[in-house]
């Protein structure tokens, strides 16, 4: 299935590139990008150096060279293709940069070429660090993919149109509000099943509500603003409304709202692979696999060092930014165009 | 006032049906009793016992409509899971556990005890430490502070709370030995050495999080206009922020701190793992390696009716501290 | 003439402003006599709400007060007091009334509670007798029912009534200075009256100097002996009331006045000041008018001007005046 991979980062880019040039079409949103690339400089590099990684995972194909260990017909990213994980793969682990096996000191069989170690598997740490970059992405970017359409759905409808909607909505809303976010998340993953799809759709769920109760709340107000009342007067439809005035005054708090979704799905991540229901190949997984290493005597540190690491630095730069686009998207300066 | 909280218990109430209806449609409409029925009893079982174990654990019935009764009787739809299934949660009678057998009641009664000495003593000394630090940050109003203090919480805020676990757990247990890694004892000697690293852990863990939340709301306070007409009066910085600052930070600090007391009972379920403690977050864990549906299912409807009481005791409580929402408004401008 | 209670001098309040610091006040000096009213007047943005801060040294950071300012109260050097010092003088030597009754009350103190704390701050009362003098105090002030409104919330009252709790929690100590900051914008027509009335009333009764602050030339006509006029944190005009009013000379002020839409004036068309206030940071060297001003001519963009007496209690800073001026 390697063509979703492919087909994913393709859509990504195209959206990607047509996003930045709307944006730099308009004054605000071009000073606004400005400013947060003054601001942030260096969180923003480093997530894109995140994205490239994730992407350069995310884009796969079958055959190449012949490597020993991967059946003819596997897809291989590019990371996978530059580590080479089949061929360079040791017994057991192994510190950074050793010559030598940690378990009785025997001669590795890839001598110096393991920068951050092996596991207990022999495989490299720096290859599986950086395999779950993409996971990260993933559970982050395509939960919310998911997740923001359906918030914005259901919270503009319930603002904009009011009455019957608007109760249906908000009992739906509070009832699903009203069970500990980790519990519901528990709940959903044994009903559904511990795949990829169910525990982002689960992760999803949990984190709908709370953009949904804001775009409604949102969406009230601007409702009564007058220029609204003023479409509404000279007949313009609904969808129009919608699409043309509301929409985009709430373009700042979904852009805040997914950094900060963003980082809590990373995070909680980590939490359901302690319990056994995380993703395949994630820094979650690494962790928990490696928990006990720490208490061995010699320490095996490095890897659960990297996998927190990977995920310290990615969660960090995403708040960094995340705070600068709240200062920056503030809708006091915002509002000036409309 | 008294139409207000009727009105408030209702609307919980709907909500609490609500909630029953998602649990029943997760646990009850997509896992099959048979392989649950198989999980707990083995594969080689009578199919009496399989029905007997069923009927004891009330899978025994159709879902939504009982076609063993005809359909000019109230029993095709009452005598099914669905309602079964509501009579049982509201009247809390929760039954055994799908893996051991055991009385989920008398686990959870059991379980909540150890689960409050932790969570407890955590929260009230996380506020605490949150509300001092916020309210420091607030009068010394100076940039040096403030922006030290945002660095530590986004720091502090970066980090997942596994990391603070395994690595707490490791520095002060294995490097400094200051207290044992894990376990629990009821006995109240003992107690304060095992509970003392969660307790340090998970302040240190939410840290970041909450300073960040207070400070916001104190930075906010203090900068309103009557702050400057008191300051004016000639108020000294400290009764200011005593007296003024804090008494008005209050409102939105009380619907955070009594929030949060449902969550107390509930447990940690990180924490009561990691740290051995028998709590009901320790259950859950439980319950989900056992396959445990209907203890799991018991423990998420008891969370999320802790959840709605503690949404409208929040509200309660803020309608009463608040006095434009207590006495109503008055005349306009 | 006895010494004057308030005696600005040199005034700079600077605020950072595109990586230098700017003055929102530059340098000005005003003084405020025993038992008169001063008015200081402008449009938003003059500096002049910065003015009365600073006379209070309630200029939060990032504004700072220059060292070069001089701030002399009843012959005491504000700016060299000490902090406990400071803390005693406001609210009891000098007094302010801020614009916005509403978000200037504190919401969950009854105002009751509001006044005792301004009496108990200053001087040594009990709580009893700080109720009777509270309720005295309301009572003065006009605010009906005064013994059962000690107990009611802000929230509760009218803008009128708020207004008036703020003067009664500021008038209780007697102050010698009161500073009023738009005292009457937020309020209606009819009650804005019914205010200025009372702080006319009160001064007269209490023989104290007001600074009122204000852009409303009806509140100046209602209110004050004397006027000075602020742009662009520097004083334009200074006289007294029929002066500055009657017979305006700089160009500002004559704008200022004949924008004001007048009855006499039926049918005819409005007249405004061409241009906008300039931002922060953003001032012509030279004179701050000069880019708006109907008169200008070659010195007004490059020097500063001189105040220019024009009679011996009027004043103007403007070239146009100092060439016009017999010497």
């Amino acid at each position: 299935m390697s063509w979703i991979g492919n087909a994913i980062v393709a859509v990504l880019l195209v959206a990607g590139v047509y996003v930045w040039w709307r944006a730099r079409r308009n004054r605000l949103w071009r000073e606004a990008m400005a400013a947060l690339a003054r601001r942030r400089r260096f969180a923003l590099i480093i997530l894109g150096i995140y994205v490239v990684i994730g992407m350069l995972d995310a884009v796969s194909w079958v055959g190449g060279d012949g490597v020993q260990g991967v059946a003819a017909s596997e897809a291989r990213s590019v990371i996978d293709r530059i580590f080479k994980p089949s061929v360079f793969r040791e017994k057991s682990y192994s510190a950074p940069f050793a010559s030598a096996e940690f378990v009785g000191g025997a001669a590795l069989t890839f001598p110096g070429r393991h920068v951050l170690g092996t596991d207990l598997l022999g495989d490299d740490v720096l290859y599986k660090t950086l395999k779950g970059v993409k996971v990260a992405l993933l559970i982050g970017g395509l939960t919310c993919l998911v997740l923001i359409p359906l918030a914005l759905l259901f919270g503009v409808s319930a603002g904009y149109f009011g009455g019957r909607i608007d109760d249906v909505v908000f009992f739906v809303m509070s009832t699903l509000a009203s069970i500990p976010n980790l519990l519901l998340l528990i709940a959903l993953i044994m009903a559904l099943g511990k795949g990829t799809l169910q525990v982002c759709f689960a992760l999803g769920i949990t984190g709908w509500v709370g953009l949904s109760r804001l775009t409604r709340a949102e969406t009230l107000k601007l409702r009564e603003l007058e220029y609204v009342q003023a479409a509404r007067a000279l007949g313009v439809s609904h969808f129009t409304i919608v699409l043309r005035h509301i929409l985009p005054n709430l373009a700042h708090l979904v852009i805040i709202t997914f950094a900060l979704l963003f980082t809590g799905l990373v995070l909680s991540e980590t939490i359901l692979a302690y319990l056994g229901i995380g993703l395949d190949g994630s820094w979650g997984r690494m962790i928990d696999q490696a928990r006990n290493e720490l208490s061995r005597d010699p320490i095996i540190w490095w890897n659960i060092a990297a996998a927190s690491t990977a995920l310290f630095i990615l969660v960090l730069c995403v708040n960094l930014i995340a705070d600068a686009l709240r200062d920056i998207l503030d809708p006091r300066t915002l509002r000036e165009r409309t | 006032m008294l139409a207000y909280i009727v009105r408030r218990l209702a609307f919980g109430f709907a909500t609490v049906l609500g909630v029953l209806g998602v649990l029943f449609v997760l646990f009850f409409a997509v896992a099959d009793p048979d392989e649950m029925a198989i999980r707990a009893i083995g594969e080689r079982a009578s199919p009496e016992t399989y029905t007997a174990w069923k009927r004891n654990h009330g899978y025994d019935k159709p879902l939504i409509i009982n076609t063993e009764h005809d359909w000019t009787s109230i029993d095709r739809y009452t005598d099914t899971l669905l309602i079964e299934h509501y009579e049982r949660m509201l009247s809390f009678r929760f039954g055994r556990s799908d893996s051991d057998d055991t009385p989920i009641w008398t686990r959870i009664r059991e379980g909540a005890g150890p689960s409050l000495s932790l969570t407890l003593p955590l929260f009230v000394i996380g506020l605490l430490v949150a509300v001092a630090l916020s309210l420091a940050v607030a009068f010394f109003r100076s940039t040096y502070i403030d922006r030290s203090v945002l660095v530590i919480c986004m720091l502090g805020m970066s980090v997942a709370s596994l990391i603070y676990i395994i690595g707490g757990q490791y520095l002060i247990g294995k490097l400094l030995r200051w207290f044992p890694i894990s376990g629990f004892d009821t006995d109240p000697s003992v107690i304060a050495r095992f509970l003392a690293i969660p307790i340090l852990i998970g302040v240190l863990a939410e840290f970041g999080g909450t300073v960040r939340l207070y400070r916001t709301v104190f930075l906010e306070e203090v900068n309103r206009d009557y702050v400057r007409t008191a300051r004016a009066k000639g108020c000294g910085e400290i009764r200011v922020m005593i007296h003024h600052v804090l008494r008005n930070a209050l409102l939105p600090i009380i619907t955070n701190v009594v929030l949060a007391i449902p969550f107390l009972f509930i447990g940690s379920i990180l924490f009561e793992s990691f740290f051995g403690i028998p709590g009901l977050g320790a259950l859950t864990v439980e319950a989900i390696n056992g396959n445990d549906f209907s203890t799991l299912r018991t423990i998420v409807y008891i969370g999320a009716l802790l959840y709605i009481l503690g949404q409208i005791l929040t509200d309660i409580c803020y309608s009463l501290a608040d006095p434009r929402v207590r006495l109503g408004g008055g005349a306009g401008g | 003439m006895s010494t004057p209670i308030l005696n600005v001098e040199n005034l700079t309040v600077t605020f950072p402003a595109r990586g230098a610091r700017a003055p929102v006040v530059d340098a000005i000096s005003l003084s405020v006599a025993q038992g008169e009213v001063l008015a200081l007047v402008g449009e938003s943005g003059c500096g002049k709400s910065m003015t009365a801060l600073a006379i209070l040294r309630l200029i939060a950071k990032p504004g700072r007060i220059e060292p070069e300012s001089r701030i002399v109260f009843e012959d005491r050097d504000v700016l060299g007091l000490k902090v406990t010092q400071m803390r005693a003088l406001r609210g009891a030597g000098i007094a302010m009334i801020f614009q916005e009754p509403m978000a200037s009350l504190n919401p969950v103190q009854t105002v009751g509670d509001q006044v005792i704390e301004a009496l108990r701050l200053h001087e040594r009362v009990g709580r009893a007798a700080a109720r009777d003098r509270a309720a005295a105090i309301f009572e003065r002030v006009g605010i009906p029912d005064p013994r059962g409104r000690l107990d009611a919330y802000p929230h509760q009252l009218s803008g009128g009534l708020k207004q008036r709790v703020m003067i009664a929690m500021m008038l209780v100590v007697q102050p010698r200075l009161l500073i009023a900051d738009e005292p009457t914008t937020a309020l209606d027509v009819t009650v804005q009256a019914q205010i200025l009335a009372l702080l006319r009333e009160l001064q007269d009764e209490l023989d104290m100097s007001i600074l009122l602050i204000t852009h409303d030339f009806g509140v100046v006509n209602e209110l004050s002996d004397r006027v000075a006029v602020m742009y662009g944190g520097r004083i334009a005009e200074e006289g007294t009331r029929a002066e500055v009013l009657g017979a305006p000379r700089h160009p500002y002020t004559q704008g200022l006045l004949r924008s004001i839409p007048s009855l006499a004036h039926r049918g005819g068309e409005l007249e405004e000041i061409t241009g906008t206030v300039p931002s922060l940071g953003t001032w012509p060297a030279g004179c701050r008018f000069a880019t708006r001003c109907p008169k200008v001519f070659e010195p007004c963009n490059e020097q500063v001007p001189q105040t220019v007496g024009v009679s011996e209690t009027h004043n103007a800073a403007c070239h146009d005046v100092a060439r016009n001026q017999p010497s």
